[in-house]
């Protein structure tokens, strides 16, 4: 499978789609980039004339790249099943803030892959090359 | 292996994933993991990868499928290290 097919069989799409570009993946861990757009909806309200990116959303794209495109990766075997998707914990700490039109990459390493469900270890990093958050995040990854 | 210590070894396990706190107090051997303890699905995989770590065993998709309680975990925990003997 392509990493652009991979991005193909994400189950989301535009305003809620966080993945730009996988860089590379393999059965141990995936890293993948985003930018994010001065015009995405929520940096209208988060804050007030001082957009800055809220942490829910870098939660998001953690999950998208780092579990969700490893997960769908992990599951390459099921070709034609779409995978069923559920976020089960999370566990994350937010370093540096991150501003509309930043470009970060995640970097995403497996802990397990047990039983349907898959926790990684995960940071994302900013264009400097500073982590900017990093903790574990979880899901129940099955094909349908 | 000793009924009473596997059953307060399990319950150690178990402690940071129950949502029910009575159920965890009252634990017996017919406590249900996901019923009783209210353990979500997610949850039941720490469960289980912890036991594999603390006994030193590998648990296969058929005995996670029937490690519902107490007494089916303790059973499958016996089955496991006598079959690594």
């Amino acid at each position: 499978m392509t990493n652009q097919e991979i991005i193909s069989k994400l189950p989301y799409s535009k305003p809620f789609l966080f993945v730009d570009e996988i860089l590379k993946i393999n059965e141990n861990g995936v890293e993948g980039t985003y930018t994010f757009d001065e015009n995405l909806d929520f940096y209208k309200g988060h804050f007030k004339d001082n957009p800055v990116t809220p942490g829910i959303i870098l939660t998001e794209v953690m999950a998208q790249i780092g579990l969700v495109c490893l997960g769908i990766f992990l599951l390459d075997n099921s070709l034609n099943k779409n995978p069923s998707i559920a976020l089960t914990s999370t566990a994350i700490e937010f370093l540096k803030p991150v501003f509309p039109n930043e470009k970060v990459t995640v970097i995403s390493e497996k802990v397990y892959f047990r039983f349907g469900k898959l926790k990684c270890k995960v940071i994302m990093k900013n264009e400097k090359g500073d982590v900017v958050c990093t903790g574990k995040i979880a899901g129940m990854v099955i094909s349908k | 292996m000793n009924k009473e210590q596997t059953i307060e070894e399990l319950k150690n396990i178990v402690k940071p994933y129950i949502q029910n706190q009575e159920a965890f107090d009252s634990l017996t051997e017919n406590t249900d993991f996901i019923n009783d303890l209210k353990i979500n699905s997610a949850s039941l995989v720490d469960v289980i990868l912890d036991i594999e770590e603390k006994y030193d065993i590998v648990i296969d998709n058929e005995a996670m499928e029937r490690m519902l309680n107490v007494k089916a975990a303790m059973e499958i925990i016996e089955t496991k290290l006598s079959e690594k003997n």
